[in-house]
């Protein structure tokens, strides 16, 4: 089934292969970064990352870089 | 000069009070580099009362897109970034008490340094210096208003703010091996301004007295994304940091690099303590385009950078050939690992 969510503020269509939060990090090449991930407005603790992701859930991902 | 701030004076949320009390303030600005610059030139423009600048690097022809308060004949004359600062902050400002200072912030000077200011502006380059200052700060009780950046995409978040909010080592849970930084992928100068008039933003909305929630924010000026996270449930009752039996970790010697020149050997040692952990394939990948002759085996990841030959041991100790000159290697470990 299609599933399109909201990615930080964008529509974003989910690839049929990625089916949690786990494998969304992947994809994005975020899995080797520290990140802070809010799901539906709640902050996912890291061992809640297998959550599977569903048709218009809302996902905020924050990860950390060294520059400035 | 009465006029000079009076548009900021209009602003309502500001208004007269809000100037004297920016006018009372004096700002620790760690790093003149991209967000150093376009932090503490706002700053300084809005009339701070005093200004330090602390930075360990000179300036090179790569920095110019994006560090605002230099030149090419800065470039040309090897200028320390803190000394071409100070210049170029005072000229801009000859109210503001401008004290540029050409260091290494370590774990033995930046509590000194770091003391009598009001508020600090992280414009760093690295996580070590990062966690260093976020610890600095805490105990000094002076509010960090952290700010990072590379390629298109920024994040900031003020700390000591407010009592029910995490510090920088709350949100890290653990300490990343690498992190992107700009000598592995770039930046470009629009994603600094927008961080660092994050930073500013928050920090006068602080020293003005207006009451908000530190958020942790984040944008990509090339993708549109944008996040804004509330992290008040992410600080931890017993962090080493900010918790009510706060030990400040990394002021204290052992969870800080080591550095050692390797005598008659024309290198320098810099080790990590136990607790960052190095992954020696992805470092070896992440640096893949900015260095030459790169091979990697499970015991080391070998290269050349800048002219220098660098090898990083699986233990976390890095060799920077062809130098004695400790912030040298400092500089090029921050540039490959963040």
């Amino acid at each position: 089934m299609k599933r399109t969510i909201e990615l930080n503020g964008n529509r974003y269509e989910m690839p049929a292969e990625v089916g949690n939060v786990e494998e969304l990090l992947s994809h994005l090449e975020l899995a080797e970064r520290i990140v802070i991930v809010e799901l539906n407005r709640d902050i996912l603790a890291k061992d809640a990352y297998d959550k599977p992701i569903n048709d218009r859930d809302q996902i905020e991902i924050i990860h950390f870089v060294g520059g400035g | 000069m009465s006029e000079r701030y009076s548009r900021q004076e209009l602003f309502a949320p500001i208004g007269e009070e809000g100037q004297r009390r920016i006018r009372a303030t004096s700002v620790f600005v760690l790093g003149a580099g991209a967000l150093g610059s376009s932090g503490a030139e706002m700053l300084v423009r809005a009339g701070v009362g005093r200004l330090s600048i602390v930075d360990r690097d000179i300036i090179e022809w790569t920095n110019l897109h994006r560090q605002q308060l230099y030149t090419e004949q800065d470039v040309v004359e090897q200028l320390p970034k803190a000394v071409a600062a100070e210049k170029r902050l005072t000229a801009i400002n000859g109210d503001v008490n401008v004290t540029g200072i050409v260091i290494d912030v370590t774990t033995q000077n930046v509590l000194d340094l770091m003391d009598g200011h009001d508020v600090v502006l992280d414009a760093t380059d690295n996580i070590e210096t990062r966690l260093l200052a976020n610890d600095a700060a805490l105990k000094l009780g002076i509010p960090f208003f952290m700010g990072a950046c590379v390629g298109s995409y920024g994040l900031t978040f003020p700390i000591g703010i407010k009592e029910d909010q995490p510090c920088l080592h709350c949100l890290l849970e653990t300490l990343p091996s690498q992190t992107l930084t700009c000598d592995t992928v770039g930046v470009i100068s629009p994603i600094v301004v927008t961080t660092a008039a994050r930073q500013v933003a928050d920090m006068l909305k602080y020293v003005t007295g207006t009451p908000f929630e530190p958020k942790l924010e984040s944008a990509d000026l090339w993708t549109g994304d944008r996040a804004s996270i509330g992290v008040a449930s992410m600080k931890k009752s017993g962090c080493p940091s900010c918790s009510e039996n706060a030990v400040y970790p990394f002021l204290s010697a052992r969870e800080s690099m080591k550095t050692a020149v390797l005598c008659g050997r024309d290198t320098v040692q810099l080790s990590w303590p136990g607790s960052r952990k190095f992954e020696l394939i992805p470092f070896a990948d992440s640096i893949q385009g900015t260095v030459s002759k790169l091979i990697h085996n499970p015991h080391l990841v070998a290269c050349e950078y800048n002219g220098h030959r660098i090898v990083l041991f699986r233990d976390g100790r890095m060799l920077v050939h062809g130098t004695k000159d400790i912030v040298t290697a400092k500089k090029i470990a921050a540039g490959l690992l963040g």
